[in-house]
């Protein structure tokens, strides 16, 4: 498909509201705390507020005794009763539990849970439970906890390493033999996470009748279903999740699959209905989201002309106490580990860590962000070094709009792109000649300002190939989704989708895409989610991945109703199907518009009069559709080669920035962002998704960071000390589109879930840096805080 | 049950009195979505500072997890599902973040909307860095708030022009 093409679609790409804004608007939306359950109790939890220690006595009678409180769990009868969730890497004793079995490995792990008739009632109840604890031995640093000798976070696995394999894909020791030049720098990503303002929550109930569990929860997890009722020791079929939960924010954290352990266990046992919603602190402390906390080391074979030989990068990765897919963070950037760079060889060292501190979960972009944010780092340092003008060295070293597909040296064909053209359209939205007449009009005032610039790749599609990649135990290729289509007997069209959404618009996505195939108008398609118990497989909205595989099963199943459609026409208006055409929902013999069946009538024929069904067909009209993630399929090779994800997004940022020189504090004067993520079918959606991410990574640059203590205590576990940025710190951004179609999808889209958030740090970093050159220092770790950038201008003033 | 002392509360609701009883300690926010039902009305951190419980207070915007329920005893209390019109159809902000996307996972939509409708009633006109300035207490980790600040651009607007036809 051409460019040219997107412009002949009905409804993909055209300025449409959405099906979700009027519920959420007039406070109609359906989340987890609005769910109330009749007889439902609620749960408060106690927690360690040790980094390290075991567990000597657990002391319950005092909360038991209160009014209104009916249960206290600990670990004990827990861990007896479920079997443990294990890591996404073969580390079969690194096991999880949703309560602590005789040892808390952070401050804020969760040591019992209260049931109660209010939650009020379960705290004060938590507070009157007394926990004997024996302080052990903790580690905090990734890099001490990788040494022998370290105290151990699981004695059991025998190392705090997870994960830990270095990869060479082409003639690396060569490329860097031959380079003319070579650099070696260290960058850190700090801990930060998507903290969307809904917390995780749960609600449960067990019908003894039935045997089944029902479960309600804020939720974006694969396989969230299966693996709940694996740890609770039922059958698949015996748990029920409800996907018509409202979910307010994921952006990938919303795993909770221990939450989900602990309520479906309580109220299989209680005989009521438990829900549990996380506060604040719980959430910050003890809800296992944290993201990735990496410290890169990478060196830069490069020649004098700009070129790129080669890259050794080595990322340390601080997964925390315990680890579901997290280490699998790691894996995802081997899918675009040269950015969009042609560079001929790179060799590169994952290592996953276990430190005393709070689990990391899946962060928008699966560990992306960070890795561009090293890579963007190390091309601006071999500007530097070179004199080389940075926009130049990109350009330079791009892969052109005609090596498409591209493959990179880790063994992922790139699908295709333009990157000098939207760069050069962010250059152009920004007006870069007058952002650079800018900030030097700044400095010569003696104030300290900035332009940062990054470029870089979105993977989409998730096809998950790093689980085979970091587990060869793990075969798993296949990564479907599905979508089921029914045109019931007034005309009306349902798609069923089979996942819940958190925000991106999937109903819209899918009734679009719908009217688009059906020709029918998207306002009138209802789009429902599923149960697990009645939906088609699906990975759930992971790895940019439902515009791709969503939207192509919701095209997959509307033309299997066209066809059916057609089908019918041509047995009754006697024809073959290649003499009819399709119009709006009739079908009419081409070149003749007084032959023609109705979309009322074929309906109709479909549903009631099977007499007029041609041989063979299904009578109603519904179809599903189900498919693999395009390209996917295989395991990798014996050196780790793999096709990781189908798509690649672009995206290029301008930024100009200005730091007050008294205080340290940033602002960001001008923010452009060039983006090409192919066919867009909802423009507004994809908008808001790429200002949303930009906001984020204004956070994790400059704001946010799970900070802590020298004794294992979370310093920022309250939005007064973790710094989500408001509407006063996000400026005005000018987003320029491009469309670059994919091959490999049904409309020629990309994927854009993590757009804005994969680039936006790497810029900001590098326009704070380009900020402080004149003072002649740089800051190589996330978040530069305005203390942090403070901090750094007095070390150059005093000279200390 | 607990055995907790309750109180005589009567506060008006979208313009209907809802008469309780109530432990001192229930928070406004707690009363509005567990009591009355009213779960447009959201929680987000529980310590003031995300805004997602904004709720208007005889016409001021306020957060409604840091106030008990008895605090609000015989004041007037709009929430988000107030401030659609009678028929229960979007106003013109509700209907502007609709035109506008200015919603994604819709979490904090309803107190930024409450923040928004303050402005607006206080200020018609607002420029951007007003805007900016009375959601800077809301926050949303989805949109970046672009749309937003667009939609609340837009609702003055249309405010303005229905002002005017009157």
């Amino acid at each position: 498909m051409s460019a040219a093409d997107y412009k002949g679609f009905r409804y993909i790409g055209k300025k449409r509201r959405t099906k979700e804004d009027p519920r959420f608007v007039t406070g109609h939306g359906r989340f987890v705390a609005d769910i109330a359950l009749p007889d439902m109790k609620h749960v408060a939890l106690v927690t360690s507020p040790h980094a390290a220690a075991r567990i000597k006595a657990i002391r319950t009678d005092k909360a038991l005794a209160l009014t209104g409180v009916h249960y206290v769990l600990t670990g004990a009868e827990l861990c007896a009763a479920v079997d443990p969730i294990l890591p996404g890497v073969d580390a079969p004793r690194v096991t999880r539990y949703p309560l602590a079995r005789g040892v808390v490995r952070y401050a804020g792990e969760w040591v019992a849970a209260v049931v109660a008739d209010t939650r009020a009632l379960a705290e004060d109840a938590a507070e009157k439970i007394e926990v004997d604890y024996e302080p052990t031995e903790y580690v905090l640093d990734p890099e001490k906890a990788i040494e022998p000798g370290s105290p151990l976070v699981h004695p059991l696995h025998g190392s705090n390493v997870l994960y830990r394999r270095k990869f060479v894909w082409g003639p690396v020791d060569e490329d860097f033999a031959r380079a003319e030049h070579k650099l070696a720098l260290r960058v850190r990503w700090g801990r930060s996470a998507t903290v969307p303002i809904e917390t995780f929550g749960v609600a449960a109930q067990w019908d003894p009748g039935r045997q089944l569990l029902d479960v309600w929860a804020s939720i974006q997890m694969p396989k969230y279903p299966d693996q709940t009722a694996r740890a609770l020791r039922l059958p698949g079929n015996a748990v029920r999740v409800h996907f018509d939960v409202d979910v307010g924010g994921s952006f990938g954290v919303k795993r909770g699959i221990k939450h989900t352990v602990l309520v479906g266990y309580l109220a299989k046992k209680l005989g009521f209905p438990v829900r549990f919603i996380e506060d604040r602190l719980e959430n910050m402390r003890g809800g296992d989201m944290h993201g990735p906390d990496r410290i890169f080391d990478l060196q830069v074979a490069f020649d004098s002309d700009g070129t790129i030989r080669s890259l050794r990068i080595r990322a340390l990765d601080d997964v925390g106490a315990y680890a579901g897919r997290s280490p699998l963070q790691l894996g995802k950037p081997v899918g675009a580990i040269v950015g969009p760079y042609q560079i001929h060889s790179v060799e590169y060292e994952p290592i996953s860590v276990m430190t005393n501190k709070t689990a990391q979960e899946a962060v928008r972009g699966f560990g992306q962000s960070p890795t561009n944010y090293a890579l963007e780092t190390a091309i601006d340092r071999v500007a530097c070094e070179l004199g080389m003008d940075r926009i130049a060295l990109r350009k330079k070293n791009f892969i052109r709009k005609d090596q498409f597909p591209y493959l990179i040296p880790s063994g992922t064909s790139y699908d295709s792109g333009d990157y000098h053209a939207v760069l050069d359209k962010a250059l152009a939205a920004a007006d870069y000649p007058a952002l650079l007449a800018a900030r030097d009009a700044a400095r010569k005032i003696g104030h300290l300002a900035g332009i940062g610039i990054s470029s870089c790749l979105e993977p989409s599609g998730a096809n998950s190939a790093f689980e085979p990649l970091f587990n060869p135990k793990n075969e798993t290729t296949t990564w479907m989704d599905s979508c089921l289509v029914r045109v019931d007997l007034s005309g009306a069209i349902t798609g069923v989708m089979n996942t819940s959404s958190a925000g991106q618009g999937h109903e819209t996505l899918v009734a679009t895409v719908l009217g688009e195939v059906l020709e029918r108008d998207p306002d009138t398609i209802r789009v429902v989610h599923a149960d697990s118990l009645n939906a088609l497989p699906s990975n759930s909205p992971v790895g940019s991945r439902m515009a791709i595989m969503l939207g192509g099963a919701a095209a997959g199943a509307a033309r299997k109703i066209k066809a059916a459609l057609l089908a019918i026409a041509a047995h009754n208006l006697n024809k073959d199907v290649a003499q009819l055409e399709y119009h709006e929902g009739s079908v009419g013999v081409k070149g003749d518009a007084k032959q023609a069946l109705s979309w009322a009538q074929l309906v109709e024929i479909a549903h009631r009069k099977f007499h007029q069904m041609p041989p063979g067909l299904e009578p109603g009209l519904q179809a599903k559709f189900v498919w693999e993630v395009p390209t996917g399929g295989a395991l990798p090779t014996a050196d780790g080669r793999v096709q990781m994800y189908p798509c690649f997004s672009f995206e290029a940022h301008v930024v100009l920035i200005e730091i007050d020189p008294a205080t340290g504090q940033p602002k960001l004067v001008r923010y452009a962002c060039g983006h090409d993520c192919g066919v867009m079918i909802s423009p507004d959606i994809v908008h808001g998704m790429t200002y949303g991410g930009i906001a984020h990574g204004i956070g994790a640059a400059l704001y946010e960071k799970f900070a802590y203590s020298d004794n294992g205590q979370l310093e920022s576990q309250s939005f007064m000390d973790y710094l989500i940025p408001s509407a006063m710190e996000v400026p005005a951004i000018a987003i320029v589109d491009h469309c670059t179609p994919s091959p490999h999808t049904t409309f020629g889209q990309k994927g854009s879930g993590e757009a804005g958030y994969l680039g936006a740090p790497a810029a900001i970093a590098c326009a704070v840096n380009d900020a402080l050159a004149p003072l002649g220092t740089t800051i190589d770790a996330l978040p530069m805080t305005p203390l942090q950038i403070w901090t750094r201008m007095q070390l150059v003033r005093t000279g200390n | 049950m607990s055995d907790e002392q309750l109180y005589s509360i009567s506060i008006e609701v979208n313009g209907e009195r809802r008469e309780a009883l109530v432990p001192a300690r229930l928070s406004l926010v707690d009363f509005l979505r567990d009591t009355l039902r009213l779960t447009g009305t959201h929680v987000g951190c529980e310590h003031g500072i995300c805004g997602a419980c904004s709720v208007l207070l005889d016409g001021e915007p306020v957060r409604s997890c840091l106030m008990y329920a008895v605090q609000a005893d015989g004041r007037r209390v709009t929430t988000i599902e107030g401030l659609a019109q009678a028929d229960g159809t979007p106003g013109v902000l509700q209907d502007a973040f609709c035109e506008t996307h200015a919603t994604q996972c819709g979490y904090c939509t309803p107190g930024m909307i409450v923040a928004a409708h303050a402005l607006l009633e206080s200020n018609p006109e607002p420029a951007e860095h007003e805007i900016r300035e009375a959601i800077g207490g809301n926050l949303c980790r989805c949109t970046g708030y672009q749309q937003i600040v667009d939609a609340i651009k837009l609702a003055a607007e249309k405010r303005s022009v229905g002002a005017a036809g009157k």
